[in-house]
C-alpha cells in the first residue's frame, strides 16, 4: 500500500510502544512499495509509474551506504587539506542517492562508465574503502595501483569502466561499452554518467546519433548538479532540459536526491535500452562542495542555496525519514549505524595511511602488454633497453 | 600460436658473406643466426612507379628467433609458389584472415562496410562478416574513436579505420587520453588492443589537409605502438600483428602505396611490430626510412651503386618504438647515418630518430646524423611545389655524396 512519507509519525496511536508490535528487522525483504515525492518527467516516452517497489532491508542499505559515502566523501576532503591528498579531488557529496539507487536496479555485470567524480561510483560498484583512499593518496594498495589518482578509479570485475578525467570522453566510451554488449548479444547495459557542463560537448550527440543508429543499449545519464564548475546551467545551456536533449532519443526527468525514484528510473531505463536502444537520463541533483577542492563553492552560489538544499532534499535524510516513518530503525540504531560507518571509513584510512607508495620499477609497469617482447628504458639508463630479438 | 606461422623478420645479421654484386636486391625476410650458410632472397628492388617484385623466401634450418610469436622449426624447404597481389588487397587478406580467426575482431570506420572502403581494403567483409562485423559510422572520429577504445575495454578488437589519418586528429583527445593510457592508469586492469589504421602521407595533389603525416603528432603519445607498412609482405604482416597485439597500434599506411604488386607466400605469416626491415645491406652509409621514402630511397640507391656507393638500406617500419638493435648493428657496421622520411622537419620521426642515435651510438659515429625531412609547410597544391615538399631522390644522392665524403 502507498504511505505518504510523513503521515506515521505524526500520529502517536500507531508509535511502536512494545515489541510485541510487528517491527520491520534489517533483514526483512517483504516489498514496500513508496511514492515518489516528485513526479517524473518523460520526453518520447511513458514515464514509469511513481510507486517503486522496495523493502526495509533495501532502504537500510541505502542509508547505510549512502552515509558511507558521505563519510568518505569527508574524509577525502580533511585529507585533501591536510596534503595528503593531491592534485585534483572532485567530492560527491550531495550526489549518493544516484549512486546506491542506480546499484539497486542494476546487476554488476551491467557496466558503469563515469566523468573524475567517481568515488562514490566506485563504492558502489563494490570497491573498497582502503582501495580508495589508497589510490587517492597514491599508494600501491589503491584500486589502479597508485598510478590513477582520484579521477581515475577503475574496477574491472564489477564492469565500473571508470574514472575519466576529459569532460564528456567518457561518452563514447560508454557508447563503445553498449556496442561490446551488444556484440556479445548478453542481455546487459551501459550506463554512461556525465553532467551538466558535459552536456554541452559535441561527442555526446555524435555518440548518441550512433547508439540511436545502431540500437545500442546505451543508458545517457546527465547528473545535473546546476553548475558546471563555476557556470550555471542557465549561463551555459540555450536548453537546460537535459532530457529533451536527446531529440529523437526518448528521456526521463529524475528526482536525483531521491534514492528510490532514481531506482525506479533505472530499473525502467535499462529495460527500455534493451528493447528500444538508447535513453537519456536527467537526474535533478546537487553537490555541497565545490567543483573539485580548489574550489571553494561559494563564489557562484549562496551558502543559503547549499544549506537550503541540505536541509529540504538532503538523500540521506530523506532515507532516515523513511525509515523512521516505516518504523524501520530507530533514531538510536541509525546513529549507532553512522558510527560505525565513520569507524569503517576513519579504519580504511588508517590502513590506507600505513600502506606503502609504488616501488620505482612500477614506474615502467603497465605500459605496454609484454606480448611482443616490449620493454621501455630504466630511469638511469642502466637497466636493460629496448631489446626486440 | 598456431603451428605452421612463421615470422618475417627483418635483420639479416650475417652479411660478411654476402656478395653484392650479385643481387640486385636485399635479403629481406630472414632473420639468420651466423652461422648459417643458407638463405635466398630475390627481391627486384620496386621503384616509385612499377610496383612489380618477385620473391621467393627460403626457409633456413635454424628457427627465426622471435620474441612476439612462437614459432616451429620448419621442414619445408621453400613455401609455395605465393600469390600475387596488390598492397590493399594484402591488407584486405590480412584482416579478413583476422577476422575469420577471431569473432572478437570487428571493423569500424567511415565507408568501410557497403561502399567497401574508400581505399577498398575493406571489400567484401560486410557481405562477408555483417553489419555487425564492419561498422559503417556516421562521420564523427571523436565519437566512433572512443566507441572503438570503449569496446575494447571488454575485450573486443576493432580495427579503426580514419578514411584519411588526418582526420583522426579530431579523435587526438580518444587516441590520447583513452587509448595510449587507459592501461597504465587503471593499474593494468583494461588492455586496449586496437588497431588504428588509415593511409597518409602526401599524395598526388591531394591539397594540405589531406597531405598529413600524423606519425610525428602521436608519436609522443604514451602506450601506443606504431608501425608503418611499405610493401604487401610487411602489410599484411603487420596489419595481423596489429591486431593480435594487446597493446594499441597505430598502423599507416600511405596513399600512394595501394597499388604496390607483390608476391607473398601462400601459407600464414606475421611480422614482428617492433623490428625493422633490412631493405639493402651495404658498408659505406647507414639510410634510415619508412613508408614511401623507402622507395625513392631505392631509387637512390640504384645511382649511388652505379657511383660505387654500397648503401644499407633499413625501412624502420616500427616508428614507436624504434628497432635500436637493427639500427644500432647498422651504425656500429658503417658509422654514417642518412634518416629519409616524408614527416616534416620539426618534430618529426627524424627527429626523434636523431636524438636517440646521437644519444645511443654517438661514439661509432664518423659524421653527423643527417636527416631529410619534408619541408615545413602546408603541402601546397600545386605539382611541382608539391614535389619540392618532399624529398626526391636526387637529394638522396647529394646527401649520400657529402656524408661519404
Amino acid at each position: 500500500m502507498a504511505l505518504s512519507r510523513l503521515s506515521l509519525r505524526s500520529n502517536p496511536f500507531l508509535k511502536p510502544s512494545t515489541t510485541s508490535i510487528r517491527r520491520h528487522v534489517s533483514t526483512d525483504t517483504t516489498p514496500i512499495t513508496i511514492e515518489t515525492a516528485v513526479p517524473f518527467e518523460s520526453h518520447l516516452c511513458d514515464a514509469p509509474s511513481r510507486s517503486v517497489v522496495t523493502s526495509s532491508s533495501e532502504i537500510l542499505s541505502f542509508f547505510r551506504d549512502m552515509a558511507r559515502m558521505r563519510r568518505t566523501e569527508i574524509a577525502a576532503d580533511s585529507l585533501y587539506k591536510a596534503k595528503m591528498i593531491r592534485g585534483f579531488c572532485h567530492l560527491y557529496d550531495g550526489q549518493e542517492a544516484l549512486a546506491v539507487g542506480m546499484e539497486a536496479a542494476i546487476t554488476k555485470k551491467d557496466a558503469i562508465i563515469t566523468s573524475y567524480r567517481d568515488h562514490c561510483t566506485f563504492l558502489g560498484r563494490g570497491g573498497e574503502l582502503v582501495e580508495a583512499f589508497s589510490e587517492l593518496m597514491g599508494r600501491k594498495r589503491g584500486c589502479s595501483n597508485g598510478k590513477g589518482g582520484s579521477m581515475h578509479f577503475y574496477k574491472k570485475d564489477a564492469c565500473f569502466y571508470g574514472g575519466h578525467g576529459i569532460v564528456g570522453a567518457q561518452i563514447p566510451l560508454g557508447c563503445g561499452l553498449a556496442f561490446a554488449q551488444k556484440y556479445s548479444k548478453e542481455e546487459f547495459v551501459t550506463f554512461a554518467l556525465y553532467g551538466d557542463g558535459a552536456a554541452n560537448q559535441g561527442q555526446l550527440f555524435e555518440a548518441l546519433n550512433i547508439a540511436a543508429l545502431w540500437d545500442l543499449p546505451a543508458i545517457l545519464v546527465c547528473e545535473n548538479n546546476h553548475y558546471g564548475m563555476g557556470t550555471a546551467t542557465w549561463r551555459s545551456a540555450k536548453s537546460p532540459a537535459y532530457f529533451k536533449r536527446g531529440d529523437y532519443v526518448p528521456g526521463l526527468k529524475v528526482d536525483g536526491m531521491d534514492a528510490l525514484a532514481v531506482k525506479q528510473a533505472c530499473k525502467f531505463a535499462k529495460e527500455h535500452a534493451l528493447k528500444n536502444g538508447p535513453i537519456v537520463l536527467e537526474m535533478d541533483t546537487y553537490r555541497y562542495h565545490g567543483h573539485s577542492m580548489s574550489d571553494p563553492g561559494s563564489t557562484y552560489r549562496t551558502r543559503d542555496e547549499v544549506s537550503g538544499v541540505r536541509q529540504v532534499r538532503d538523500p540521506i535524510e530523506r532515507v532516515r525519514k523513511l525509515l523512521l516513518s516505516y518504523d524501520i530503525a530507530t533514531e538510536k540504531e541509525l546513529k549507532d549505524m553512522e558510527k560505525e560507518v565513520r569507524k569503517e571509513v576513519d579504519d580504511a584510512v588508517a590502513q590506507a595511511k600505513e600502506s606503502p607508495v609504488p616501488e620505482p620499477s612500477e614506474l615502467f609497469t603497465n605500459m605496454y602488454v609484454k606480448d611482443c617482447g616490449v620493454e621501455s628504458f630504466g630511469a638511469d639508463r642502466k637497466e636493460l633497453k629496448v631489446t626486440l630479438t | 600460436m598456431a603451428a605452421r606461422i612463421h615470422v618475417g623478420a627483418g635483420a639479416a645479421t650475417a652479411l660478411s658473406t654476402f656478395n653484392s654484386k650479385k643481387l640486385v636486391a636485399p635479403p629481406s625476410r630472414t632473420n639468420l643466426p651466423a652461422r648459417s650458410s643458407k638463405r635466398y632472397i630475390v627481391a627486384a628492388a620496386g621503384s616509385d612507379g612499377s610496383k612489380k617484385s618477385l620473391l621467393r623466401v627460403r626457409h633456413s634450418q635454424k628457427l627465426i628467433a622471435n620474441a612476439a610469436v612462437a614459432t616451429k622449426a620448419e621442414t619445408s624447404a621453400t613455401t609455395g609458389t605465393g600469390h600475387e597481389l596488390l598492397l590493399f588487397e594484402a591488407l584486405q587478406e590480412g584482416l579478413e584472415e583476422e577476422m575469420d580467426r577471431d569473432p572478437h575482431v570487428c571493423v569500424m570506420g567511415e565507408d568501410v562496410g557497403h561502399y567497401g572502403g574508400s581505399y577498398k581494403v575493406t571489400k567484401g567483409l560486410a557481405d562477408k562478416f555483417g553489419d555487425l562485423r564492419v561498422l559503417d559510422t556516421p562521420i564523427c572520429e571523436n565519437a566512433f574513436t572512443g566507441m572503438g577504445i570503449g569496446a575494447a575495454m571488454t575485450g573486443l578488437r576493432p580495427v579503426i579505420e580514419g578514411m584519411n589519418m588526418g582526420f583522426l586528429l579530431l579523435a587526438f583527445n580518444q587516441i590520447s587520453n583513452n587509448c595510449g593510457m587507459l592501461h597504465y592508469t587503471s593499474g593494468g586492469q583494461f588492455t586496449i588492443p586496437v588497431v588504428i589504421r588509415g593511409p597518409g602521407g602526401v599524395g598526388r595533389q591531394l591539397g594540405a589537409e589531406h597531405s598529413q603525416r600524423l606519425e610525428s603528432y602521436f608519436q609522443s603519445i604514451p602506450g601506443i605502438q606504431m608501425v608503418a607498412c611499405s610493401t604487401p609482405y610487411n602489410a599484411k604482416g603487420l596489419m595481423k600483428a596489429a591486431i593480435r597485439s594487446e597493446n594499441p597500434v597505430i598502423l599507416f599506411e600511405h596513399v600512394l602505396l595501394y597499388n604496390l604488386k607483390e608476391k607473398i607466400p601462400d601459407e600464414e605469416y606475421i611480422c614482428n611490430l617492433e623490428e625493422a626491415e633490412m631493405v639493402r645491406p651495404g658498408e659505406h652509409i647507414t639510410i634510415l626510412t619508412y613508408s614511401r621514402m623507402r622507395y625513392h630511397v631505392m631509387q637512390a640507391a640504384k645511382t649511388l651503386v652505379n657511383k660505387g656507393y654500397d648503401p644499407e638500406v633499413i625501412d624502420i617500419r616500427s616508428l614507436k618504438p624504434f628497432d635500436l638493435h637493427t639500427i644500432g648493428n647498422s651504425v656500429k657496421k658503417t658509422h654514417r647515418v642518412l634518416i629519409v622520411e616524408e614527416c616534416m622537419r620539426t618534430g618529426g620521426i627524424g627527429a626523434s630518430l636523431t636524438a636517440a642515435i646521437n644519444e645511443n651510438f654517438h661514439d661509432y659515429l664518423d659524421a653527423p646524423v643527417m636527416c631529410l625531412s619534408s619541408q615545413d609547410v602546408p603541402t601546397p597544391y600545386a605539382g611541382t611545389l608539391e614535389e619540392w615538399t618532399v624529398v626526391q631522390p636526387a637529394q638522396i644522392v647529394t646527401a649520400v655524396e657529402q656524408l661519404c665524403q
